[in-house]
């Protein structure tokens, strides 16, 4: 290929080095890793606001904060999970993998990656910069209105909703160049004898994920733009005094933020089978039945999102048509499941570290997808909505799938990236810890939703105590847990660990198992060979 | 095999058959507030067998993945198996099978139930008794156009319950000054308004939760089946009172409901009969402040002071700074001057208790309460936190402007 310069050599130390090097990179393994640093960097702040909100929870009373930080920390904590912490690391597992797994030498666009990157940080730093304002006594702090802004609150709010309109509108632009990128890669740059049918199912995850976020993204940009013009340029998209309609705010994110729960589960759902299929050492099982079954998915998310809005008010057909259709998920995601049981069935299966957490996500995400299906009826939903049945529902489907997933992939690839065994034993202790703690945390907060608990209060009453105490208890062991993960990934980076090997996992497969670990700057200059 | 297929189908028989059944005499872990309404009881016999449902696929799942994960280890087998698809037709029923069963579970065995439920909500004419519940920040208010009566229902638990130390009662945060009361065994429909945001109107005893949209309606409706009181709470995040605007519907037989309703209504001609005679100071003052605690403090806070750049203070002479179109607002009004609250004049104070301003959180409280309600809190604030403007307003006066005024 005459077409390769002859200065890009597979030589690692030919890579710039200092600040410019992680500022101007377009180095598709850089960039990764800049995504993932910064994901786990925002999950732990994510993760401080939760231990917040369940200290503020322990006891009935307001004791630690007040009802206005509150509002605002259970917002950020939302926002923050699901955009800066959630979706930078899937992204960065993206860029990092998906080059290597197809044999090219880099994503198709490298300086709009590095853009993609870039626009991230500005954007959590805006979210945060009114709570920076309120300490010198400008504006009164920032979101308040829950992830979800809901209109006419979001247009009352103050100033901080300003701030979270232009961090969802960087979030936006992020996402729509990451995601042609991904696009454009994976039909363009993939190795001779990399077809269809030998594409990893993660690239196939990631393929179907960044076509939704190109298809929804633009809807929550346009109503957070729509929200700006309502609050300050006289119009009134959201407001029945002029012409308007709260419930159209509500239309509009939904419409995003259904399929961006499928944006968050998909790619780590793909990775899953990876880990699975290593740990087994048994090729993929149903490999086509899941690459058609994560096409339904996506196809069908986008058009179920008023599942989240039975007591809106909607017509009783429209409400039927939506619990129908919802239900209709449940289809494709127990095929991917039966599939992933297929994968270890028979194997030859042991338990280290990536597969413990990609067991502990089959049972997590099972209970919550489970729980899904329940809160599809749209009948019953008047009394799981708006309650803590939900709250619970969404952190099994959320941390219990793409969290746990992402922690599992993150031990199944971070001797490939470093080059060092991570420790086991502290491996073992960050896994088990974390299932206790999160199913003490969650679980109790399904029994909380049916005894009548809502959600988004900073006070309850006397009777949900017990639970509550239970709940923030666990949280409080989940949080800590998270900090032997902490201490296990830098140790490792900084060189503890035996030296990895190219395949690092004896049942591994794929071309990236075929580099050193850690990789060479610069990898598949040549295309390999695919057979 | 045989033994655990044996314990499995006897696990679902039973889950299937009696969960559901028992819901009706017995409130498990897993169930809803115990149901009054009919509508209650049909949504607790589909999440209870919803839950049968989700728990057997469950455990039966859970039992395949152990048992692989046992005897399918390493140690126990040490050549994995190759295949990635199933070959014989018999393996490919088998994975047929799991998804046939979910259809008819998704759509037959869960889908019918939920549409009768579905369609009995939505069922909403014939109503023996109409109710009209607004929700504003924070607080219900609740008319009966048939009868005439109005009021505002506040929650009743002590500030210091929620912020300080005081031992909390039973009722913490679920307990109102002036409940709804309905009669039990008609059918109440229930209009829902919203004044400012969406609010969530929700009623777990009732199996009930609707979200109330500013500018528009909504409706719903319940048919209690026994007397008693029933608490539920806003279930939609309505800003910094959102945990604190309860619901609480006191359910009377017919009978003593009449009486109820010949009360209050006795109550309510008191009240206007009380706008026509002449108040003293210290009266209205001292009434005031009840109306100012249960009205005003939610923003204003009970010191009078309010919250910097959000809500100004009542009391004159403080500083207050926030966006240019408020500090506007007050300024035409006459009660913001040189950076502080001032004392502004009498009608323009009454103005803005009745209109509220337009375009912020402060609403008409015309339409929310009555003439001797505005005429003591008026004179009240004009009386106390440091003011000492002397004056005082009678219900008359307020009667008048608000029998000139549309209400």
């Amino acid at each position: 290929m005459s077409t390769i310069d002859a200065h890009v050599m597979v030589d690692e130390h030919q890579h710039p080095r200092g600040i410019t090097r992680w500022l101007y990179t377009t180095n598709h393994k850089d960039i990764g890793i800049l995504y993932i640093g910064f994901g786990l960097l925002m999950f732990l702040v994510g993760g401080l606001l939760a231990m917040l909100i369940r200290a503020e929870l322990l006891q009935p009373g307001m004791k630690v904060l007040s009802p206005e930080l509150y509002n605002q920390v259970i917002s950020v904590h939302g926002l923050v999970m699901v955009f800066a912490a959630l979706m930078p690391v899937s992204a960065g597992m993206a860029n990092y993998l998906i080059p290597m797994m197809i044999g090219a030498p880099d994503m198709a666009l490298p300086r709009l990656n590095n853009w993609s990157f870039w626009l991230l940080p500005p954007a959590a730093i805006l979210l945060v910069i009114p709570w920076v304002l309120q300490l010198f006594g400008v504006g009164h702090g920032t979101l308040d209105t829950g992830w979800t802004m809901y209109a006419p609150l979001s247009i009352q709010a103050g100033m901080g909703m300003d701030f979270a309109i232009f961090t969802v509108l960087l979030l936006f632009l992020s996402s729509t160049l990451a995601s042609i990128n991904i696009i454009v890669t994976v039909l363009k740059l993939r190795a001779p004898g990399m077809t269809w049918n030998k594409l990893p199912i993660f690239v196939w995850s990631w393929l179907n994920t960044a076509l939704l976020l190109i298809v929804v993204f633009p809807a929550l940009a346009a109503a957070a733009i729509m929200l700006l013009a309502d609050r300050h340029f006289g119009t009134h998209f959201f407001s029945a005094s002029g012409g308007g309609d709260p419930v159209l705010w509500v239309h509009m994110f939904w419409f995003f933020g259904h399929p961006e729960v499928y944006i968050l589960l998909l790619p780590t759902a793909g990775i899953l089978v990876h880990i699975l299929s290593t740990f087994a050492r048994k090729p993929v099982y149903g490999y086509k039945a899941q690459v058609y079954s994560m096409a339904s998915i996506t196809l069908i998310s986008v058009i179920v999102w008023a599942h989240h809005m039975y007591t809106s008010g909607l017509p009783t057909a429209a409400n039927i048509y939506f619990m129908f259709s919802t239900m209709a998920i449940s289809i494709p995601v127990g095929i991917i499941f039966f599939c992933w049981f297929g994968t270890i069935w028979k194997g030859s299966i042991t338990f280290e570290t990536p597969m413990l957490f990609a067991l502990g996500y089959i049972v997590l995400f099972g209970i919550g997808g489970l729980t899904g299906l329940i809160l599809s009826d749209a009948a019953a939903d008047q009394q799981y909505h708006g309650a803590y049945f939900v709250i619970a529902h969404f952190h099994y489907t959320l941390f219990g799938g793409p969290i746990m997933g992402v922690i599992a992939a993150s031990y199944y690839y971070l001797p490939k990236l470093c080059g060092r065994m991570y420790s086991e034993r502290l491996g073992k202790w960050h896994f088990w810890l974390t299932m206790i703690g999160f199913n003490l945390t969650f679980f109790p907060q399904f029994l909380l939703g049916v005894d009548g608990m809502p959600r988004r209060v900073a006070d309850y009453a006397v009777q949900f105590q017990p639970l509550n105490m239970t709940s923030s208890i666990g949280a409080f062991i989940l949080g800590a847990a998270q900090l032997i993960f902490l201490y296990n990934v830098i140790r490792t980076l900084r060189g503890a660990g035996k030296p990895a090997t190219a395949q690092v996992w004896e049942g591994a497969e794929g071309l990236e198992f075929t580099l050193p670990s850690p990789p060479p700057y610069h990898t598949f200059s040549t295309p390999p060979a695919v057979e | 095999m045989r033994m655990k297929r044996l314990l499995k189908s006897l696990a679902a028989g039973l889950a299937l058959g009696v969960l559901p059944v028992a819901s009706a005499y017995a409130k498990a872990f897993y169930d809803f507030t115990d149901p009054v309404t009919p509508v209650a009881k049909d949504t607790l016999y589909i999440h209870d067998l919803f839950l049968a449902i989700i728990t057997i696929i469950f455990i039966v799942s859970l039992a395949f993945l152990l048992y692989s994960l046992i005897a399918h280890r390493r140690s126990k087998n040490p050549t994995p198996a190759t295949f990635t698809a199933p070959k014989t037709g018999f393996q490919w029923f088998l994975s047929a099978l799991p998804i046939l069963i979910m259809i008819f579970i998704d759509y037959v065995v869960l889908g019918i139930p939920s549409v009768h439920a579905i369609m009995d909500l939505a069922n909403n004419g014939n109503d023996q008794m109409v109710v009209v519940a607004t929700a504003s920040q924070w607080k219900w208010n609740y008319a009966y156009p048939k009868y005439g009566l109005k009021f505002n229902s506040v929650l009743s638990t002590p500030n210091d319950e929620i912020y300080g130390n005081a031992p909390k009662d039973k009722h913490f945060l679920l307990e109102v000054d002036h409940p709804l009361v309905v009669p039990t065994n008609e059918k109440v429909g229930v209009v829902l308004k919203s004044r400012d945001v969406i609010h969530g109107f929700w009623v777990p005893a009732f199996g009930i939760k609707q979200d109330v949209i500013p500018g528009f309606l909504r409706k719903t409706w319940f048919k209690i089946d026994k007397p008693g009181t029933y608490r539920g709470q806003c279930s939609e995040l309505c800003g910094v009172g959102h945990s604190f605007m309860p619901i609480v519907v006191v359910a009377k037989t017919p009978a003593q409901f009449k009486i109820w309703l010949a009360s209050e209504q006795a109550k309510e001609s008191a009240a206007q009969a009380a706008t026509g005679k002449t108040w003293s100071q210290a009266d209205l003052v001292a009434d005031g402040k009840k109306v100012f605690d249960k009205n005003c403090a939610s923003c204003h806070q009970a010191s009078g002071m309010g919250i910097p750049g959000v809500f100004p203070p009542i009391a004159t002479g403080h500083p207050f700074s926030a966006s240019k179109a408020m500090l506007e607002d007050l300024t035409e009004r006459g009660f913001y001057k040189d950076g502080k609250i001032v004392e502004g004049p009498l009608e323009n104070h009454i103005g803005i208790v009745l209109n509220g301003i337009p375009g912020t959180a402060m609403p008409a409280f015309k339409k929310q309460l009555s003439a001797t309600d505005i005429a003591s809190v008026i004179t009240f604030e004009r009386n106390a936190f440091g003011n000492h403007t002397g004056q005082s307003v009678q219900p008359a006066k307020i009667q008048q402007a608000l029998s000139g005024a549309a209400k």
